[in-house]
């Protein structure tokens, strides 16, 4: 594809678009506080919509029913994601890579929906995957110690590991331990290719940011190449990448396939998700600061009931009457929203969105619902991961072969 | 229960870990010992065990001349002036599992010390050799930090070593510099009279991978409905229920066989026995039995895949852990 340059030149415009909504690593924020134009995103950052003929083959290839995150339009854009598909339908298989920047102890739901979908994928298609755990970035980013950091990305395995990854074909690594050797020399490679004023165009460093930041893409772009990993996967340097991470990420992996065919490597593909809403809105943001603007995995029964049904944003109106008169703003309605997420049921989804929007449900009724689910989803987390140990930690970390990884 | 010296030394070996050992008469203090191996070549390290209001300990290790202020400490890993203390002769039987005299960073290879923060003095570093006791007062052992890190690593702890005369201000904008050195869970002790029981879990639980003596104990309190007259202890007992206590009674079973059996067949049997019922007799008939074994895969399908995934990688860790252990090689 040759307009991958094209689309790096974009980012220089971003002087231009001071106004326009901003999603880059570091920083996700709508036009005048509105909603994230997607529409617009996949536009500017030149990816493609991932389209029902696409699920569809999805269903046919696995033999199971897609993700209830690809039936809703969760993950919603890609890059060469049919490419992917017609070289498995080939035979030819590929590797999963998805991360975490380890920034707090605390995850909540939106941090798990990648690692959800990540694990569908592995389940459904057989394939190995690698986790990278960046603690170097947020030591740098978020001035953690070294040891913070470290122990942050330890204490998130834990959590990702509860996700349900299998261990005879998930690596799960951290910077600060991994670096080194061949992943070493393949960040090298991708360094010589980018220029610093690329790196500052793409992601907006200035030049009050410190060396470690600049040079921190390489990073997060080497693991997309089989050869950064040789107990892996051997002479099987020809081996494609998916990665399955939320669009804020593309800037980093729009560098990485503009260099892949410059150092000889196939350019990795991406299947992108749009961005979790926090309790309070789609304008509200979600920070670690605030425990009311998500759910946490750690967060009890209880808590989940309280926050859903005092912050959780309603599109309800705000009296029966009017409610039973115009129904409700599913737009804005953020229970629905998270409905969406997690409830499983299509048809009883629907059914909640037909009767909510027409005003014949009430919002105590929607919450309720969405009380539930989160309940199950956040109970059902805490087992899994009540059964993980440091030891279990210390094999998925470990350097080490994964014989069955294709079956 | 708790690691012998014996063990210990032969798990040093295994480890491929240089270490020279010197015996000698019982000593509870630096200074006894040092009459009797002080032309050994090496620093003495004292040791502290001490442990902050909210129940979770932590082990000081240090060059005997290094000074070391609990209140600077305690202020340091963001614990307020005044949170360290000494902790109790029963608690060093508890959960490190030492005797008097004997706090080691070795005890550390007792599970029951599995949430027990270890922090080294950076001094040691620059010392040859560092003389700490082997989980037993009639001996020393001597080896470099080297040595040690390698036990430490074995085990799965990250070595750190600090600057504990260092005095850091701790203020709103310089946060405490050692705060990553506080534990993640808090351990909780029965009181005297529920030891019994706690022998007796403990000796079932023996033959598990995943045991461990701090949720033992929390079982053994999650067992003891007596509610505590000391708010403290009330709470935390609540705390590690909550973390650990839920999840305690089914530890055992993550990869257990016979449990997991049994976990799949009562999921199974409990939706047979809620979809067969007199109205859907009625409603299908000779079809039920297809309806319902359509049903249990639609319901238990994703619940079963998650149940046997934890326990596929639980037994892979299991052997991983015990393949790990027999070879002394690093990753």
């Amino acid at each position: 594809m040759g307009n991958e340059k094209e689309e790096v030149k974009e980012e220089q415009k971003r002087e231009d678009e001071e106004d326009e909504q901003v999603v880059n690593p570091w920083e996700v924020s709508a036009k005048d506080g509105g909603k994230i134009d997607y529409d617009k995103l996949i536009d500017k950052f030149g990816c493609q919509r991932l389209d029902s003929s696409l699920v569809d083959r999805v269903q046919r290839l696995t033999g199971r029913r897609p993700h209830v995150f690809l039936r809703r339009g969760v993950f919603f854009a890609h890059r060469d994601f049919n490419e992917i598909l017609d070289a498995y339908e080939r035979g030819d298989k590929f590797y999963l890579y998805t991360g975490r920047g380890p920034s707090s102890e605390a995850l909540h739901l939106g941090h798990l929906v990648p690692f959800m979908f990540t694990k569908y994928l592995q389940d459904a298609f057989k394939v190995p995957l690698v986790i990278q755990l960046t603690d170097d970035e947020k030591c740098m980013w978020k001035n953690l110690s070294v040891e913070e950091s470290m122990r942050l990305a330890r204490e998130n395995a834990k959590d990702i590991i509860a996700c349900g990854f299998d261990i005879s074909r998930t690596f799960i690594f951290s910077d600060f331990n991994y670096v080194g050797g061949a992943f070493y020399r393949n960040m090298v490679k991708v360094a010589k290719c980018v220029t610093y004023n690329k790196v500052v165009g793409i992601f907006g460093f200035t030049n009050e940011d410190h060396i470690g930041k600049i040079s921190f893409p390489p990073v997060q772009a080497v693991p997309s190449f089989p050869s950064s990993f040789p107990h892996l996967f051997p002479g099987q340097d020809n081996l494609r990448c998916l990665i399955p991470c939320a669009i804020d990420q593309d800037p980093y992996f729009r560098m990485t396939r503009d260099v892949a065919p410059r150092i000889g490597y196939e350019k990795p593909a991406l299947i992108e998700s749009s961005f979790f809403p926090a309790l309070q809105g789609e304008t509200g943001k979600m920070s670690a600061s605030d425990p009311n603007s998500a759910i946490y995995v750690t967060d009890s029964a209880k808590d989940i009931k309280n926050k859903v049904n005092r912050y959780a944003f309603s599109g309800g109106q705000d009296s029966i009457e009017n409610h039973r008169k115009y129904g409700a703003n599913l737009e804005v309605d953020i229970p629905v929203k998270y409905l969406g997420f997690f409830l499983e049921d299509d048809a009883e989804l629907e059914h909640i969105r037909t009767e909510y929007g027409a005003g014949r449900m009430l919002t105590g009724e929607v919450k309720k619902r969405l009380t539930e689910v989160l309940t199950e989803l956040v109970e059902r987390h805490r087992r899994a991961r009540a059964a993980v140990t440091d030891e279990m930690v210390d094999a998925f970390m470990a350097v080490r072969p994964l014989p069955n990884m294709f079956y | 229960m708790g690691y012998t010296k014996e063990q210990l030394l032969a798990r040093l070996k295994e480890l491929e870990i240089d270490f020279a050992q010197y015996e000698h008469p019982v000593v509870l203090t630096v200074e006894a010992a040092l009459k009797y191996i002080g032309h050994v070549k090496g620093a003495f390290a004292k040791n502290l065990f001490l442990k902050d209001k909210k129940q979770r300990f932590y082990i000081i290790s240090a060059l005997s001349d290094t000074k070391v202020d609990m209140k600077v400490l305690s202020q340091r890993l963001g614990l307020g002036k005044g949170g360290l203390r000494m902790a109790s002769e029963e608690t060093l039987a508890e959960i490190l599992q030492v005797p008097l005299g004997c706090v080691t960073p070795f005890a550390l290879i007792n599970e029951s010390a599995r949430d027990v923060s270890l922090l080294l003095d950076q001094g040691l570093r620059s010392q040859e050799c560092c003389l700490f006791h082997p989980l037993s007062n009639d001996m020393s052992i001597a080896l470099n930090t080297g040595g040690l890190d390698k036990f430490l690593k074995s085990i799965g702890r990250v070595p750190a070593y600090v600057d504990l005369e260092a005095n850091p201000p701790v203020g709103k904008d310089q946060p405490p510099d050692l705060a990553s050195f506080v534990p993640s869970a808090a351990i909780v002790l029965p009181e005297p009279s529920e030891k019994e029981a706690v022998a007796q879990t403990a000796n079932q639980n023996q033959q598990c991978a995943n045991s461990n003596s701090a949720t033992v104990i929390a079982k053994a309190v999650k067992q003891n409905k007596e509610v505590k007259s000391d708010k403290n202890e009330a709470t935390n007992a609540k705390d590690v229920k909550d973390k650990a206590g839920h999840a305690v009674s089914s530890r055992r079973s993550f990869a257990n066989t016979q449990h997991f059996v049994d976990e799949v067949l009562d999921k199974t049997s409990a939706i047979i026995l809620s979809e067969i019922t007199k109205e859907t007799i009625k409603e299908h008939g000779d079809q039920l039995g297809a309806v319902v074994s359509d049903n249990i895969r639609k319901r238990l399908s994703s619940e079963l895949n998650n149940l046997a995934m934890i326990f596929k990688n639980t037994a892979y860790t299991e052997g991983f852990h015990a393949g790990t252990l027999n070879r002394p090689h690093h990753f």
